[in-house]
């Protein structure tokens, strides 16, 4: 079991590492933010990283379990067809989670 | 003049609270089978509030969860912490920070989530102010220390587990995508990213997230180096106005950076 004086030390050194990581850039970047490259980069990004962090969160799903492979796939169909049918995010998520956690609880792996 | 500035910070509040309905939402489910999570993992209850409290970053919570149960040390950690929020070196790039006043921006900086930078990527965040970014982002950390304490609260006194919850930050990022497709729709972006995505899964199955952020962003480079070398400026380069970069002189922000 871990200490207390160890997870507390663990939170420290992730909160300190992951801030510096959001502050620092800013004094770093600024000066370069008249860029054209840059510029581009801004505007090219936010899709692309939206999708990519999307497909990280489902590394955890066995591309050969049913049980995984079933309810994953149709929540996110319904995400999506949801999504781009309302165009309102509470509806979207709130939607496809509870399908989510209806059919896992009904199917469980 | 004070009657006044109360007024303007509550409409910066009651818009906040009202910009952030929907990302609430999504963080305060996801909070609390974080929370759920904390207490399955053996820890007691308020850890679940000091780790969103304190770290505040939603999915290396997660991870650290799995990696302090087993005792990890500390030198792994801080990499593991440094690999997974990478990707927030990019937000600066187009975060609106010269809105917020210079003491505001040590919090801005702290709560400056992927939530947080998605919500004012958009064309309407222009008109924001720097109170109300604040609030937003006081507001997405309140949604999200909230849910969590609940659930481990909830976890520690109810022995039920609720699977399938975590699919909410799928759902997120999912309708996040579509959200940042509609304001700037070039087919070429996400479907680099997601080759990116594929690669880095292949090749660094450990650390797939800083991979294939970076590979994404050479194969940007890249393709605006393609570009700029056939001599035709892209197509969209004038169409749109830049709404992730402010109009605002880089002097101005540079000058509250510590």
């Amino acid at each position: 079991m871990p200490t207390p004086l160890y997870l507390a030390t663990a939170v420290a050194v992730s909160a300190a590492v992951t801030w510096g990581l959001r502050a620092l850039p800013f004094a770093v970047l600024t000066p370069l933010r008249s860029s054209a490259v840059l510029r581009y980069l801004a505007r090219q990004m936010p899709t692309g990283i939206m999708l990519i962090l999307a497909l990280y969160t489902l590394r955890e799903v066995r591309p050969t379990a049913w049980a995984d492979v079933v309810p994953t796939a149709l929540a996110l169909a319904a995400a999506i067809g949801l999504h781009l049918r309302t165009r309102n995010a509470v509806i979207s998520v709130l939607g496809a989670t509870a399908l989510h956690v209806a059919m896992s609880t009904l199917w469980p792996a | 003049m004070r009657g006044m500035r109360a007024r303007g910070g509550a409409r910066d509040f009651a818009a906040a609270a009202a910009d952030t309905a929907s990302v609430g939402l999504s963080l305060f489910p996801l909070g609390i089978s974080f929370g759920v999570l904390v207490v399955h993992a053996g820890l007691t209850w308020w850890w679940a509030t000091v780790f969103t409290a304190v770290i505040y970053a939603g999915s290396l919570e997660f991870l650290l969860l799995g990696l302090v149960a087993s005792v990890t040390p500390l030198g792994q950690i801080a990499v593991t912490a440094l690999l997974v929020n990478l990707r927030h070196v990019f937000y600066a790039l187009s975060f609106p920070l010269s809105r917020v006043r210079p003491l505001g921006r040590v919090y801005a900086t702290f709560a400056l989530t992927d939530e947080a930078y998605a919500m004012t990527a958009g064309e309407h965040a222009r008109s924001w102010s720097g109170a109300r970014i604040l609030w937003m982002q006081a507001l997405c950390q309140g949604y999200w220390v909230g849910g969590a304490t609940l659930g481990a609260l909830a976890g520690s006194l109810i022995p039920i587990t609720l699977h399938g919850l975590d699919f909410a930050l799928t759902a997120l990022f999912v309708v996040l995508t579509i959200d940042a497709w509609r304001t700037q729709r070039d087919l070429p972006a996400p479907l680099l990213a997601a080759a990116s995505f594929a690669l880095a899964a292949l090749l660094t199955p450990g650390q797939v997230l800083p991979a294939a952020m970076a590979l994404f962003t050479v194969s940007l480079l890249i393709r605006y180096a393609l570009r700029h070398r056939a001599g035709s400026p892209a197509p969209d380069e004038h169409r749109h106005p830049v709404p992730a970069v402010p109009a605002v002189p880089a002097v101005a922000a540079a000058g509250g950076e510590g």
